[in-house]
């Protein structure tokens, strides 16, 4: 697969065109998730699958599907298989999560406190 | 001068008009979800090419509107090559019309985009970069059916050696031809075909298929002089039925 020399490493950036028709006919039709970017610097944001035979189709649907309305700047596409997730066994781990409200910055209402110090501040000042 | 832009103005449109028609006959009915969306998307595109060309005669050079000149003129005013009329067959036709269509559209809208009328300039620019994807939709499918299974390949083969000789019909001149290349408001129909046979075959080549013959080879003309197939007026009949049934109805 022809892939440009991106600036990220991370990424691989697609030259469709420039692609020789690689599609793997046992992994025909898998599902690919697709990102959509609307602005640059924006994140992308996961907007659904896409079903292709090839990295450079799924692109290629992903833009019919998701970009054909609104402003998009770019898509990424990842297969579905290559995404890691928890089991659903484990998803326990979250459980308390929400109840731990100490970890949040709104827990802590130190406005007045803050305030009252900095009054005291001025007028010492 | 103005026939002759006139001349390319219409071609171009109904070139645009009865393809988009065409290609928006799969709409539900695609090989998969996402191709029939892709499908019918780069279909409404070509209709949308198709009204701003209108536009662009009723505007510059007083002809009708566009609902007029699309749906109210006889078959034989229409200057569409026959390579658009043709019915859309099986997939591998249409994908491998798609493909040879767009690529012309491309190389002919990117040679516009220089254009001594600016009107037809500034629409070139613009609508360029619709039909790059839709070569990009038509080079990708090419490819892998060109590199799968051994029917996928010898369909597409089939389908590239059926339509060549429509496909260069695409390039059938018009009269005063050398006008529009003499004010440069055109390259002409002979240089985009030069273009256009060493890119797609450049693709067609690249995929392992054959590159059809193109010397001393048949080529389907008459459509930019109105002569059409069989195949036109049936398409205009169904697609102004509703029109047809209450000319004066008000929309």
């Amino acid at each position: 697969m022809e892939t440009n020399k991106s600036l990220d490493p991370r990424v691989q950036r697609l030259n469709i065109g420039a692609q020789n028709g690689e599609a793997n006919i046992e992994t025909h039709l898998v599902t690919w998730e697709v990102f959509h970017q609307e602005k640059k610097g924006k994140q992308a944001v996961h907007v659904g699958i896409v079903h292709a035979s090839s990295p450079e189709l799924a692109l290629v649907y992903a833009k019919e599907v998701y970009g054909r309305r609104g402003k998009t700047t770019n898509l990424w596409v990842v297969k579905t298989s290559d995404i890691f997730t928890f089991t659903p066994e484990d998803e326990d781990v979250f459980n308390t999560a929400p109840e731990k409200l100490y970890r949040e910055a709104g827990y802590y209402k130190v406005r007045d406190r803050i305030e009252a110090f900095q009054k005291r501040n001025k007028e010492t000042a | 001068m103005n026939t002759a832009t006139k001349d390319l103005l219409y071609k171009m449109a109904d070139d645009a008009f009865i393809i988009g028609h065409r290609n928006s006959e799969w709409t539900g009915i695609g090989p998969m979800l996402e191709e029939d969306l892709a499908f019918s998307s780069m279909a409404q595109d070509k209709i949308g090419h198709a009204w701003a060309l209108y536009k662009i005669l009723n505007e510059q050079f007083g002809e009708a509107d566009a609902d007029v000149l699309g749906f109210q003129r006889k078959a034989n005013d229409f200057k569409c090559c026959q390579f658009v009329e043709l019915p859309i067959g099986e997939y591998d036709f249409s994908l491998v019309r798609h493909f040879l269509f767009d690529h012309a559209e491309y190389l002919r809208y990117e040679a516009l985009s220089e254009s001594s009328f600016e009107p037809l300039a500034l629409l070139a620019k613009k609508i360029k970069s619709e039909i790059k994807y839709h070569t990009m939709h038509a080079d990708t499918l090419l490819r892998q059916l060109a590199n799968g299974s051994e029917e996928a390949k010898a369909r597409i083969q089939n389908a590239l050696n059926y339509s060549w000789h429509f496909a260069l019909g695409i390039f059938e001149e018009s009269s005063a031809e050398n006008e529009l290349i003499s004010n440069k408001v055109f390259i002409g129909e002979d240089a985009l075909k030069s273009q256009w046979i060493e890119k797609v075959s450049s693709i067609i080549d690249a995929a392992g298929l054959k590159v059809p013959v193109t010397e001393n080879t048949k080529i389907i003309l008459g459509g930019r002089k109105g002569t059409h197939s069989e195949y036109l007026q049936p398409l205009l009949t169904e697609m102004t039925e509703v029109l047809a049934s209450d000319p004066n109805a008000e929309w």
